[in-house]
């Protein structure tokens, strides 16, 4: 009798247990100003998966590459807004403003920008939502680039702000590898307002919300600024 | 073991149907009775939250069926012609449930439901890191494919739950030694 009731007490807290571990999903994970019990389960667990893909992360093995046939022509939109609302900027004016842990902070037209090594990839994005395009795109090596203005590469972060107001960042092993670019062409002709125009982060090794738009301002530095979609509960390395 | 497969399982589906509707790769979405999360990125959260406890529990449950003798022993030997004459026998409600003891048809199922966990492992983590864990996403035919993979994997894996469920129904004597692990009834007959 004595070990039948052991079992009882037993059943109980493993129904308690599941009962609690149902009642958590009710929560949305919509309001990050007020996190509750299961919002701070989920930064836990987020947290732990960063390490996770930090540790699986080797900056020598490189996202797989396609030939041009393979290109999903045209490509497909996403954004918070629609494309008609995406943001124009003037090619002839723009200058990509630098911050944070960089020597040589003077902004970059880009004219400047195209007299730098170019490279080009032909590489998948694949969207949080799951579907996946294939695109050429060419421009600078961010890793060329950091070194070129002096960036302190032992910083953790690069940080990105967007002319829509969109802004993400990126771990700087990440940032280093070789076929992370600052894209300014889609298939040799500049990007257009709606992909980008006139430069974007190109990293194939992340998910595409991770690959900012008509960037406007870029940092580097040891402060974890977050993103627009990562402040919400995206996984913030959310790495490929 | 078992209710923390429970627990991991319903979790699993519940954000992965969430996220499937963001993207679905059939004809339908799925009505938010049966997601987790409210939104895509919460379901990706929960998601990735219990695909561990899910990977520990499996890992853990291989190990241990292997190293105790407990697949060899009861899993196998499993022969087309068994299952044939099992499958009749249940049909015709002739089929006993001999406690402890797995028919050919349970055999099949419970291998077949391994099997199914463990390639929802693999296209679930090929899924997540096609490109450094490239070989995962290969092995199920790359990344588009691995998410048909992903799904009919968990559809394999919900409908043994379903014949799972109507069989504890239909021979409710299993359902104490499933919740206290089976041994402290065996000693009061």
């Amino acid at each position: 009798m004595k070990k039948l009731s052991l079992g009882r007490r037993k059943l109980l807290s493993r129904a308690l247990a599941l009962g609690a571990l149902t009642a958590l999903p009710a929560c949305d994970y919509d309001d990050p100003s007020n996190p509750d019990l299961a919002d701070k389960f989920l930064h836990m667990m987020s947290a732990f998966n960063d390490r996770v893909q930090q540790a699986l992360f080797n900056p020598n093995t490189l996202a797989p590459t396609f030939s041009a046939n393979q290109i999903t022509n045209p490509p497909r939109f996403n954004a918070f807004y629609d494309i008609s609302q995406a943001p124009v900027v003037d090619p002839a004016t723009y200058k990509l403003e630098l911050g944070g842990q960089i020597q040589e902070r003077s902004p970059w037209t880009l004219a400047a920008l195209r007299t730098l090594p170019q490279e080009s990839q032909i590489t998948r994005l694949i969207c949080v939502e799951g579907w996946r395009v294939i695109g050429q795109w060419s421009g600078v090596r961010l890793s060329d680039f950091l070194r070129r203005v002096g960036a302190d590469t032992t910083c953790k972060y690069v940080s990105f702000k967007c002319a829509d107001g969109y802004y993400s960042s990126i771990d700087m092993e990440s940032a280093l590898h070789p076929q992370t670019i600052l894209a300014l062409d889609f298939l040799t002709a500049p990007l257009t307002p709606a992909f980008g125009a006139p430069v974007r982060l190109r990293i194939p090794t992340k998910l595409g919300f991770k690959n900012p738009k008509s960037i406007m301002q870029l940092a580097v530095g040891n402060v974890y600024t977050g993103g627009y979609w990562e402040d919400q509960g995206y996984n913030w390395f959310s790495g490929s | 073991m078992h209710w923390l497969n429970v627990v991991a399982i319903v979790m699993m589906i519940g954000s992965g149907l969430q996220i499937y509707d963001a993207s679905p790769l059939f004809g339908f979405v799925v009505p938010p009775l049966f997601t987790i999360g409210g939104w895509l990125g919460a379901g990706i959260a929960w998601h990735l939250a219990f695909m561990w406890l899910l990977l520990a529990n499996g890992l853990a449950y291989l190990l241990w069926g292997f190293f105790s003798g407990h697949f060899r022993r009861k899993l196998l030997p499993v022969s087309p012609g068994a299952v044939l004459r099992d499958i009749a026998a249940a049909l015709r409600f002739k089929l006993p449930h001999r406690q402890g003891v797995y028919n050919a048809v349970q055999r099949l199922l419970y291998i077949g439901v391994i099997f199914a966990g463990v390639v929802i492992v693999i296209s679930g983590l090929g899924i997540w890191k096609p490109v450094q864990l490239w070989f995962f996403t290969d092995l199920c035919g790359g990344y588009f494919i691995a998410r048909y993979v992903h799904f009919f994997a968990m559809a394999s894996i919900a409908a043994f739950v379903v014949i799972h469920i109507l069989l504890v129904l239909m021979v409710p004597k299993v359902l104490p030694p499933m919740i206290t692990g089976g041994k402290i009834l065996d000693t009061q007959p």
